[in-house]
């Protein structure tokens, strides 16, 4: 087990080398192909051709692909000395080093965002887990039923409803109708009121698409596993029904559920672009769509680093639970 | 439609007249039992009027090909067609199933629901399929002790290691730990039959406990039931398409062809003097090694008739070699009854019996 776990988090390091080398010739593809200069960029438009030179001299532009890459990496881990121009700059560890656009630390930018996206996904998780779940369980029981074929239409819905559909929907009668929520985000270290009641609707609106593929998911997983004859067993033990459901159905129908919630947990945090904007949280997701539509590229590279270490995070810990619910897989 | 009971004997009780209010003395008695089944097609008849006794410490062997009802007669006795249907049609059953003096149709569904483990234990085919992959054997017997008797859990699991020992899986301590896929396929059985016995129960139902087995697996655990049923003292039901099980194991055969009993009788004079041309048929297509193999198996020709459209009058007749024999009159529409063909022998078929016994020694018996 231990040494199963080692070995997964050396394939997540090399995992996240790759995506940052890959990503990384970006600084080098894009002026290739657009004609660009990343240094002029970050210069400005009216430069003079000496200070364009002195600053790719200063973010090591001119450096080897190879040597920038261990620039970039070392300066995560321990913080990066900029020289040039007869002054140094000191980035402090983690540096991902500095905005084109706004000359800020990307860092700071990152630590601005990330607890936006953080709150908005944790909060729409645990509502959607909680409605999903037990709306398909319930549907599942109530087959054919009244019941079962409004939670399916609804669910259908939501799945099928785009995310900024269903988040206009959300603030033109939740908010500027019936005001019953804030319009803007807070930082739950100001206000725990004022966080919940800014992020409320994002909630809503995304728990709204996830509940919905979850709760499909659980009523399909719940009507197979019903159907198994582990399930015969138990009542043939003479459980009662609430335990053959509640034990010997939930453990095996919450497998597949856990594994498809941190796959969907690690791809939100970098994945909820949509959400983020219509509800105008600046979040990684408006990070994203900035670095890419601004060609920020320090940006880019930081917010693609931060949402591949999310998703490989996530499977790694899929995997690892999963081992612990399902003793058939073996850790070898 | 009431079969006319009259038998004598152990395993197959007195005469009886259905009747609700008049509980039986045989142990187990199932009355025209009737297990129907709506679907989209069309009411599925899975069992269609079905009625035998058996006592304790007796063995009876159903036998019979897939989709004769077998396996819905021993889930019906379970009481298992009625929980967890979830949205799904109900199962229309008719009829009595009379255990230890207690009508179990008419009861209360908790107190057959308390019954079921404890006085009525089931084995099912594929031990791997019937075990929950996620708990160890052990948590799986402990449970079904718990269920039971309001014990703890250290009390629960000597029990649950004392069977795992009985029914002669070695190191039971340590292997009360494992999970099912962790044991070969004969140990998981064992250990079914552990979780079976575990609360000692009066009824045990084995349902094609041999057939997902290797061969030679297969006959240590007959010999396991056989073993156990001596000294557990339970009446045993064994459900199988294999008369070799039923051979080895059963004190009474009863044969079933498209939900209903075609013969039944004393496994010595079901094996020897069978009655019913299905019987005949089973037997022929049955490989013995205890005679010089001259011939090739016999296969019974045709399939398994739709429960849906149960051929009226005799069941068997489109796959009948003797559907032509002339019968007295009796008509292609009219069902036979089962009658009494022999020492506590029945047997539903329209020929003569005079004709049977011609056909059976002179055409069939030397050809097994």
């Amino acid at each position: 087990m231990l040494a199963y776990i080692v070995r997964r988090l050396f394939a997540v390091v090399v995992m996240l080398l790759v995506v940052t080398f890959v990503t990384l010739s970006i600084f080098f593809l894009i002026p290739k192909m657009t004609g660009s200069d990343p240094a002029a960029m970050f210069v400005g438009k009216q430069a003079d051709p000496a200070s364009i030179e002195g600053i790719r001299q200063k973010l090591g532009l001119d450096e080897p692909i190879l040597v920038q890459f261990w620039h970039f990496v070392s300066g995560i881990f321990v913080g990066r000395d900029y020289t040039g121009g007869g002054d140094t700059i000191h980035c402090a560890m983690p540096c991902f080093g500095y905005s084109f656009r706004t000359e800020q630390e990307v860092s700071t930018m990152l630590a601005d965002a990330f607890p936006v996206t953080l709150s908005m996904v944790i909060g729409a998780a645990v509502l959607w887990l909680v409605l999903g779940v037990s709306t398909g369980v319930i549907s599942a029981l109530k087959r054919g039923t009244i019941i079962d074929r409004a939670a399916m239409i609804t669910a259908l819905a939501g799945v099928s409803l785009p995310i900024f559909f269903t988040a206009m929907l959300a603030m033109l009668v939740f908010r500027t109708q019936l005001h019953w929520v804030d319009a803007t985000y807070v930082p739950i270290s100001e206000s725990f009121g004022g966080w919940f009641g800014g992020l409320l609707l994002p909630w809503v609106t995304l728990a709204f698409l996830y509940a919905a593929m979850y709760a499909r998911l659980t009523r399909a997983t719940m009507l197979e596993v019903l159907g198994e004859d582990y399930i015969r067993t138990a009542r043939a033990k003479g459980l009662p029904e609430p335990v053959v459901l509640g034990k010997h159905a939930m453990r095996s129908t919450m497998t597949p559920i856990l594994t498809i919630f941190g796959m969907d947990l690690g791809a939100l945090v970098g994945g909820a672009i949509l959400t983020e904007t219509a509800f105008s949280l600046h979040g990684l997701g408006g990070l994203a769509i900035k670095g890419v539509s601004e060609r920020d590229l320090p940006l880019i590279l930081a917010v693609t680093l931060i949402t591949a270490s999310c998703v490989v995070i996530a499977n790694l810990v899929v995997d690892l639970l999963y081992a612990v619910i399902d003793p058939r897989v073996r850790l070898a | 439609m009431t079969d006319k009971l009259t038998k004598t004997g152990a395993a197959l009780g007195e005469p009886v007249a259905p009747s609700k209010d008049a509980p039986s003395d045989a142990f187990l008695d199932v009355r025209d039992l009737k297990i129907h089944f709506p679907t989209d097609d069309g009411l599925v008849k899975s069992v269609d009027g079905l009625s035998f006794q058996l006592e304790k410490g007796k063995t009876l062997g159903i036998v019979g090909e897939s989709g004769s009802g077998k396996s819905v007669t021993s889930l019906g006795i379970m009481g298992l067609h009625t929980v967890g249907q979830y949205g799904r049609q109900k199962a229309r059953i008719s009829g009595e199933i009379w255990l230890n003096g207690r009508e179990l149709l008419s009861a209360d569904p908790d107190e057959v629901r308390r019954m079921r483990g404890r006085e009525m234990a089931m084995i099912f085919q594929d031990p791997l399929s019937a075990m929950h992959p996620y708990y160890t054997v052990g948590h799986q017997i402990v449970e079904a002790y718990r269920v039971h008797h309001k014990v703890d859990k250290k009390t629960a699991r000597r029990r649950a290691v004392e069977l795992l020992d009985r029914v002669g899986i070695p190191e039971p301590a340590k292997r009360f730990e494992n999970y099912p896929h962790e044991f070969s396929g004969g140990m998981r059985q064992r250990a079914m039959i552990a979780m079976a016995l575990v609360n000692n129960p009066e009824l045990l139902i084995a349902d094609e406990p041999t057939t997902a087995l290797d061969v030679t697996v297969q006959a240590q655990i007959l010999d396991l039931m056989r073993d156990l049923q001596k000294e557990f003292g339970s009446a045993v039901v064994i459900i199988t398409h294999d008369l070799g099980v039923v051979a080895e194991l059963a004190d009474d055969i009863l044969v079933m062809y498209g939900g209903r009993c075609v013969e039944r009788g004393p496994a010595e004079s079901v094996f020897y003097e069978p009655q019913h041309p299905y019987t005949w048929g089973l037997l022929g297509s049955m490989p013995r090694i205890d005679r010089e193999q001259t011939e090739r198996l016999i296969p019974v020709k045709g399939n398994p008739p739709s429960l849906i459209n149960i051929p009226s009058g005799c069941a068997f007749n489109p796959r009948c070699p003797y559907a032509d024999v002339p019968k007295g009159g009796i008509t292609r529409t009219q069902r036979p009854e089962l009658a009494l063909a022999g020492d506590r022998h029945f047997s539903a078929c329209h020929m003569p019996q005079e004709e049977r016994t011609r056909i059976w020694t002179e055409e069939i018996a030397p050809k097994l």
